[in-house]
């Protein structure tokens, strides 16, 4: 203790000392300052940022999505259905490994690869924030399973929500559609803030065509949440708007006797009311499960429907383009009434083939012995080729065209529909702008028999029928009946849209060719007679057609159906309506390579007719896809 | 235990001084302990566990305080250079063995605790360098200065190497304001801070990746704010959000909500701005301030040169932790795990501080009557 005390100057520290203390404690005071600066400015100017900040932090905008819109036919039946389901989503954005989370989730839940697969197809389609399903439609036990271990699972939650089922199934799938997922594309076309929290927008159909009317408009909730996201109590709730239930045009009755009327053909039916443009029928066959594409379709069975060589996704009724065969005969032969290029009881000679002058190619007729003399509704009735072929000589391709889309032909009739094709009605304009090339008189008879470059879908088909049969009246093709309003559940109908009337220079001509059609029938010797005109109790109108697929050589008359390969059989077509005097249906049938017009496509516009007409008693629809 | 021992106390005052009890020391204390509990409670999501837990520390720690104050002073003098000896053996011991928790190895297992040697020499750090500057003249000269910074490096070295930044950086505070006391001259403090600023690139690089990340969270907090800079930003939402006034007790919503991460440990300043607001926020400040000049006054009045330097270096140190924990929750120093002292939850570091301040009581208390 006493070693070298003797320099220490015990005074001086002191005064030092004290110095130092001094110093120290105005450091603290200016440290202190420092802190009460930085903190008063934190609560006193920042002050309404970090409230802000602190509320957004505690406060969770949930959206609720609205209940999609139901569709029903005109009666009431279901088309498009939503059941409650449990499903199981992951965030990707809120989990860190996905691949450790499916792996520890496949230990809680049953995951097959199968469930695997579309969820990584629609992980790569979907915007990160949005939830994926994993699992759908989990049981009671899984949903209570996964409950136990949520805390485990950030980012994955059960979703109690609805799920989309067609009761008709296949029997429906072309025209009511189907919903699907939401991807990035269909982000693009639609208001995204509508569809947050949604997890289905329609691909296809009425699904898609009206889904800004049944997807409705999302609420929200807003949640005090912690920061795990788990909703504590609710501050703050707007209601969701259900969207519009649809009622269709359509008779889900002979919806179904028209799939079935068309057996195991490929083909397309079209039934229309002419009188409104309603459809009450639009079948494309073969078809397929609208149910499995709800939920994201699989690979396998994705595969499977677009491998298959008939193409079931494929819908004939509005994007199939084909021939219309000798259907289109009594629209060119009205032309030529119109025109004065012909008068309806002149008598024509009908060999079984014409050449033109300067060319030995021969023009044949269906029939190789000819027609011998015709007049108008007989070369209808029975329907001659060569009668067609020296009016089209007459009239010329310039009428012709004009009489062909004045019908609607060549142009999209504007169904509310996606995807409707527009077929091809030519004329030299076109002819010139697409191939460059002039028009040659050859060209102008195939055309006249609804061949050669000539194309057009079976809905034109309907809609040109209707005309005929409302005599130049006529409105455009839809699917919506109506729509009950979603808050006061008011029923609307939906007004026709008129198209404007074909005038006729001599409303008789109307007579006359709806003669010619009635007579395909009802005359012994029209085409159609024996296989749809037995047995009618009511009037009925037709037309029949075939529908070349391959040229035959020169000097080779039709071959005999069982010898062709049936990828080179003709199209059958048939057109008709009924009754005539006041027309409730007009139809159009086609049936892909099924050789005759009238023995193949007739018999199935006949059933669908004897449906119509017979009224039975609206069915509950089946639940089960029907097939 | 001193020559008060024969007579018996009978006023209030007697008994302080017959139990060695600076009463203005421990009133202040004991209501920052008080308050602490509080907002424990709150910050803990009204856990009575954790505050049950931490009263029983706190119990602990003043108790701890008062035997501590029961010792004379020379008895540190004497004891610290042994104590900083054998701290020093179990910082090497944890270098060589220690256990690893969090990526870091500060605990040596003792077979029965976990202890932290790094703790111990918060105090045996600056009380080893005033018993060294006692006898000698004062201001030190460069033989002395060296030593004491030798004294003073070792131990904050090897804890750095743990690697715990924030006990090192208290280590180095606590022997530097010995060093300063015993009059460190100026022109040396401030080629010191010269040297320290051109070593910064130095020592940058021989950090971890993390404290790096730290670092560059605290230049920028929009850097990364769900991960490193999370925290800054949660704590600035509390305490911005608590205003002038505090949304009131058991009514943050950034610490209650799980929003605001280790709101009861180091973070827990923020939870008691969110909810007392400016106002709390300066009746703390000041409570910690009335600590720290009681500290200086202790070591103005204390009579040779080791006490004086291990009052005021001690008192310092406990600004420091304020301070440091403070400015880092505030957002204005860098991420350092050092905890609000008397409120942070938390056992070793308080029962350390609580020590320090039974050091400084021991000091006061032991006065000796002298003729002036």
């Amino acid at each position: 203790m006493v070693t070298d005390n003797a320099i220490k100057n015990h005074a001086a520290e002191r005064r030092m000392f004290l110095l130092r203390t001094a110093v120290a404690g105005a450091a603290i005071m200016v440290l202190v300052g420092v802190l009460l600066f930085r903190v008063g400015f934190l609560q006193v100017l920042r002050y309404g940022y970090y409230e802000t900040r602190s509320q957004d932090n505690r406060m969770r905008v949930q959206v609720m999505p609205p209940v999609r819109g139901l569709i029903y036919d005109r009666n009431g039946v279901v088309l498009a259905d939503n059941l409650p389901a449990y499903r199981l989503e992951i965030v990707p954005e809120q989990v860190d490994d996905v691949n450790a989370t499916l792996d520890r989730l496949s230990r809680i839940v049953e995951i097959r690869e199968a469930d695997l697969q579309r969820f990584r197809d629609r992980m790569a389609k979907t915007p990160r924030f949005r939830g994926v399903p994993i699992r759908l439609n989990l049981s009671q036990r899984e949903v209570a399973r996964f409950e136990v271990n949520r805390g485990a699972f950030p980012g994955v939650d059960v979703r109690a929500g609805l799920t989309r089922h067609y009761p008709l199934g296949d029997v429906s799938a072309h025209l009511v559609g189907y919903v699907g997922g939401i991807t990035l594309e269909d982000l693009r076309r639609v208001d995204e803030k509508r569809y947050r929290g949604s997890n289905h927008i329609g691909k296809s159909g009425v699904e898609y065509s009206y889904e800004s009317r049944l997807h409705g408009e999302p609420g929200s909730r807003v949640v005090e949440t912690n920061a795990s996201g788990r909703a504590l109590r609710e501050l703050e709730m707007n209601r969701p708007v259900a969207g519009e239930s649809l009622f269709l045009t359509i008779d889900a009755r002979l919806q179904r006797a028209a799939y079935d009327a068309l057996g195991d053909q490929d083909g397309a039916v079209v039934a229309m009311d002419p009188k409104t443009g309603g459809l009450l029928a639009l079948v494309s066959k073969p078809s397929y499960d609208p149910d499995l594409f709800v939920d994201g379709i699989s690979h396998v069975n994705y595969q499977k429907l677009i491998s298959d060589p008939h193409k079931p996704l494929f819908n004939r009724a509005l994007q199939g383009q084909y021939p219309p065969g000798s259907t289109v005969k009594p629209v060119m032969a009205l032309a030529g009434l119109e025109t004065d290029q012909i008068a309806a009881d002149k008598q024509v000679w009908c060999p079984g083939f014409i050449t033109l002058p300067g060319s030995n190619h021969r023009y044949r007729d269906w029939k190789r012995s000819g027609h011998g003399w015709v007049d108008m509704p007989e070369a209808i009735y029975r329907s001659s080729d060569v009668y067609f072929y020296k009016l089209g000589l007459k009239l010329g391709i310039d009428n012709i065209h004009r009489y062909g889309a004045l019908f609607g032909l060549g142009s999209r009739t504007g169904i509310d529909l996606p995807r409707e094709n527009s077929g091809i009605m030519p004329s030299r304009a076109w002819k010139n702008g697409t191939r460059n090339q002039p028009w040659f008189p050859g060209e102008t008879l195939n055309t006249i028999i609804g061949q050669g470059f000539m194309t057009t879908t079976p809905l034109q088909l309907a809609q040109m029928t209707s005309r005929i049969a409302e005599r130049g009246e006529g409105y455009k093709p839809h699917v919506l009946g109506g729509w009950r309003d979603p808050l006061d559940g008011t029923m609307h109908q939906t007004r026709p849209t008129a198209l404007r009337p074909i005038k006729l220079e001599d409303p008789a001509h109307w007579g006359v060719i709806i003669s010619g059609m009635e007579q395909v029938i009802t005359n012994p010797r029209g085409t159609a007679h024996y296989y749809v005109g037995q047995n009618l109790d009511y009037t009925i109108a037709g037309k029949s057609g075939s529908a070349q697929v391959t040229k035959l050589a020169q000097n080779q008359a039709a071959p005999d159906l069982e010898d062709v390969e049936h990828q080179f059989r003709d199209h059958a077509l048939f057109i008709a309506f009924a009754p005539i005097d006041d027309p409730e249906i007009a139809v159009a049938v086609l049936v892909e390579h099924g050789g005759g017009g009238s023995s193949v496509a007739g018999p199935v516009a006949r059933k669908v007719i004897d449906a119509f007409r017979s009224q039975p008693p609206v069915l509950q629809a089946s639940t089960g896809a029907g097939r | 235990m001193s020559a008060n021992a024969t007579n018996a106390p009978s006023t209030l005052s007697e008994w302080l001084v017959y139990w060695r009890i600076d009463l203005q020391l421990l009133v202040a204390l004991a209501c920052c302990a008080a308050l602490g509990l509080f907002v424990l409670y709150s910050a803990s999501g009204q856990s009575s566990a954790v505050v049950i837990n931490q009263a029983i520390r706190l119990g602990i720690g003043l108790l701890g305080m008062l035997v501590v104050a029961q010792i004379p002073p020379e008895w540190f003098r004497v004891a610290a250079p042994w104590v900083f000896g054998f701290g020093v053996f179990l910082l090497v011991l944890v270098v060589l063995l220690g256990d690893t928790a969090m990526g870091a190895r500060r605990w040596l297992d003792l077979g029965v605790v976990r202890f932290q040697p790094s703790e111990l020499m918060k105090l045996a750090a600056p009380l080893t360098v005033a018993a060294y500057f006692r006898d000698r003249s004062l201001p030190p000269n460069l033989k002395d200065v060296g030593v004491a910074a030798l004294l003073i490096a070792v131990p904050v070295l090897l804890v750095a190497d743990q690697p715990d930044l924030g006990t090192a950086l208290l280590i180095a505070a606590a022997g530097s304001f010995a060093l300063y006391f015993a009059g460190l001259r100026w022109r040396i403090i401030l080629l010191l801070v010269l040297v320290a600023a051109a070593a910064a690139p130095l020592l940058w690089y021989n950090m971890h990746d993390y404290q790096q990340e730290r670092v560059l969270t605290f230049l920028n907090p929009a850097r990364d704010p769900t991960g490193a800079g999370y925290h800054i930003s949660q704590s600035k939402i509390a305490i911005g959000s608590g205003g002038l006034f505090g949304k009131g007790w058991l009514n943050g919503s950034q610490a209650h909500l799980n929003f605001l991460p280790e709101s009861d440990t180091d973070f827990v300043f923020a939870v008691f701005a969110e909810e007392t607001g400016l106002f709390g926020v300066m009746a703390l400040l000041a409570l910690y301030c009335f600590i720290v000049g009681r500290g200086l006054y202790i070591a103005l009045k204390s009579q040779d040169t080791f006490q004086r330097l291990a009052a005021g270096s001690l008192s310092l140190t406990f600004f420091i932790y304020v301070f440091v924990n403070i400015g880092m929750v505030a957002g204005l120093l860098p991420v350092v795990g050092v905890p609000l002292p008397l409120i942070s939850y938390g056992g070793t570091s308080m029962v350390i501080l609580l020590a320090s301040f039974g050091i400084l009581m021991s000091i006061h208390t032991h006065r000796k009557l002298l003729a002036t």
